[in-house]
């Protein structure tokens, strides 16, 4: 177990990088605390598998360093590390059966004959696939193979962590709810720092107290999801987690805050001062669709809209409205009468309005 | 579907036979048909049925010539395999010299075979030979002329540079063949160098070490020119394999009956130790 540092830390696959493009991974800095259960979340391309390879050690990082307990490991192999990563293309050694697969990591850590056995059938028994332990791996299907491949990465007891680069992929989605229950047990049970990579944010926050969301080679919000929910700290942020994604509303600057079209977006006084004091082009406000009111008579600080489209999905209501020239998303209970086509009234409580200059939040407290 | 019977459709099947009789059939039914009579001159020719074969396998000559030529495939084989693993282990992924490397692999698999036999006879001598001279020179009684080991040294010393990087060649086209994915997890699951050959990299090498090891055996198994070029056969008998036997039989003394019973012999032998081999390899995989 360890903790894990990154310190000014970043990538590129080219070898003489010269605009910020060229790098997979742009300087960051990030502590992965001892026995901590992280989700590192963010699109395909952000990244998140470069920074899960320069942790494990498979690739050299081209600056920065990367620090276990304090130590500096960059010049370390991954047998050195004492790590532990299971692959999003399930990598089984298919001359080998299931038992000697899962033995792997074990015999090379010369563990003794008994110990193997009872760790194999522990491990076994956690991913259901007991009865298939002297099969040859060769013949299992593909889902029992990302099984296996994460059984090996489990199996070890002493390792500095467990890192999961999207692992259960090809798993059929019962299964994998399970699986990710399993997982969270694990690390309950034997405190081991894992960082789980993936772009699911179910995923990400079912198995994780803490997401690290990463787009274009950056960490932009390291936080609990209720903290990502409601203080997304990068339009990013707002946009990829959530389900539709945050209201973002490209605006200017004017006398009593922000506005769009003929609309006027009053602002916390606060906000209006920190607003003053940058001078980007670049503002944007965001809400998100569940906190955005809706109501059938006008109100003073509410704005008319036009209703263009409901869906229904089960539990909840996806309202779209058409505000001056924007369309905004609503989240409304099942019960809200709503017709396409019908006036209605829209308004922003100033609790969750949130300002964005150039991409990031301005926050109160700074 | 009512089937139409006719017969003349068999003519199809022709234009194949043909081709099959001519370019297999024939030639080896000429060699059957040598092997059970006794041709003294046109016309003049007596059914033995099997007594050629008899005598031939009992034929002292023949069976030391057979012994000699297990020995030597077995040689070969034995040293060229693992050698030509280790070479294709060792060698660069990419790059230049990955390249610079197959080209010189290549060049001995390019010379015919009697220059390589010529080759080696110049190398090998004492006088002015680099090879011969620089041992003699190092304080070793050198003379592949002369003695039956330093013979039997070179003329295995030269197969093996010949063509262990043909077996190279093969392994290293199935290494590259293996995705880095798996070294990638080899490492992180802390396996050894020993670990990776024994578990990732061997097993996945199978197929084409079941190619080097059949083509090596048949080849060596009918060697030739190589030896023949190089000692022509000698000292005494102590490097004639069995195909320069079967030559002086057949040509030298014109003893048709008997090397056609032989050669008969020697296709079944190397058929069935292949078949042997290949049998032995896929169903040591499929008992597993």
């Amino acid at each position: 177990m360890a903790e894990i540092q990154l310190k000014s830390l970043a990538h590129s696959y080219s070898s003489t990088p010269s605009d910020p493009a060229d790098y997979a991974i742009r300087q960051l800095d990030h502590v992965w605390e001892r026995g901590g259960a992280y989700a590192l979340l963010g699109p395909s391309g952000c990244g998140k598998s470069t920074m899960l390879n320069i942790i494990s050690g498979l690739v050299q990082p081209s600056e920065g360093e990367v620090l276990f307990d304090g130590r500096r490991v960059n010049e370390m192999s991954p047998r050195e590390r004492n790590i532990a990563q299971v692959f999003q293309f399930p990598v089984v050694y298919d001359s080998m059966t299931v038992y000697d697969n899962l033995a792997f990591p074990l015999k090379n850590n010369k563990m003794a004959g008994s110990r193997i056995k009872a760790r194999v059938h522990e491990i076994a028994e956690v991913l259901e696939i007991e009865d298939k332990l002297y099969r040859k791996a060769k013949n299992l299907t593909a889902d029992e193979k990302q099984k296996v491949s994460m059984g090996r990465g489990l199996v070890r007891e002493d390792v500095s962590a467990i890192l999961f680069d999207e692992p259960l992929t090809v798993i059929d989605p019962q299964l994998k709810w399970r699986l990710r229950r399993k997982l969270k047990q694990i690390h309950e049970q034997f405190d081991i720092t894992m960082v789980y990579v993936t772009h699911d944010q179910l995923e990400a926050s079912t198995f994780a107290d803490k997401i690290a969301v990463m787009y274009d080679g950056q960490i932009v919000q390291f936080g609990t999801p209720t903290e990502l929910f409601e203080q997304p700290n990068h339009t990013f942020v707002g946009f990829f987690i959530g389900s539709p994604g945050m209201n973002l509303i490209e605006v200017k600057r004017c006398a009593e805050g922000v506005c769009f079209g003929t609309t006027v977006i009053p602002l916390e006084p606060w906000q209006i001062d920190r607003l003053e004091l940058m001078k980007s082009a670049n503002v944007k406000v965001g809400i998100r669709p569940e906190f955005v009111e809706l109501a059938r008579q006008p109100s003073d600080d509410a704005f008319e809209s036009e209703v263009l489209d409901v869906e229904d999905l089960g539990t909840y209501k996806i309202v779209t409205v058409q505000l001056g020239d924007e369309r905004l998303k609503v989240r409304q209970s099942e019960e809200f009468e709503v017709r396409v086509g019908g006036q209605i009234y829209v308004s922003f409580p100033r609790q969750w309005l949130k300002l964005y200059v150039d991409e990031f939040l301005v926050q109160e407290h700074q | 579907m009512d089937k139409i019977p006719n017969n003349r459709a068999w003519w199809l099947v022709l234009p194949v036979f043909i081709l099959v009789a001519f370019s297999a059939l024939v030639p080896l039914m000429t060699v059957v048909n040598y092997s059970v009579q006794d041709i003294f001159g046109p016309g003049q020719a007596y059914f033995v049925g099997t007594e050629w074969f008899r005598e031939v396998l009992t034929n002292e000559r023949l069976q030391e010539s057979l012994i000699r030529q297990f020995v030597f495939s077995g040689a070969v084989l034995l040293i060229q395999i693992p050698l030509g693993i280790a070479v294709a282990l060792m060698m660069p992924k990419t790059g230049i010299k990955a390249s610079l490397c197959l080209i010189l692999l290549a060049i001995p698999l390019l010379i015919p075979w009697n220059v390589v036999g010529t080759i080696w006879q110049i190398f090998g001598r004492g006088d002015i030979g680099l090879f011969g001279w620089g041992l003699n020179e190092l304080g070793f009684d050198y003379n592949y002329t002369g003695d039956t080991g330093d013979a039997w040294f070179t003329v295995l010393l030269m197969d093996v540079w010949h063509w262990t990087p043909l077996v190279a060649l093969l392994c290293y086209s199935g290494l590259r063949a293996i995705p880095e994915a798996f070294y990638q997890a080899a490492e992180i699951d802390r396996a050894s160098k020993w670990a990776v050959f024994r578990y990732i990299q061997l097993p996945r090498l199978k197929n084409v070490l079941i190619i080097a090891v059949l083509l090596r055996f048949m080849d060596s198994f009918m060697i030739y020119t190589e030896p023949f070029v190089l000692t022509g056969g000698g000292p005494g008998s102590s490097t004639t394999f069995l195909s320069q036997t079967l030559t002086t039989m057949a040509i030298g003394q014109f003893d048709l009956g008997r090397a056609a019973a032989f050669s008969l012999i020697y296709f079944l032998i190397v058929l069935l130790v292949s078949w042997l081999f290949f049998t032995a390899i896929t169903h040591a995989d499929k008992k597993q």
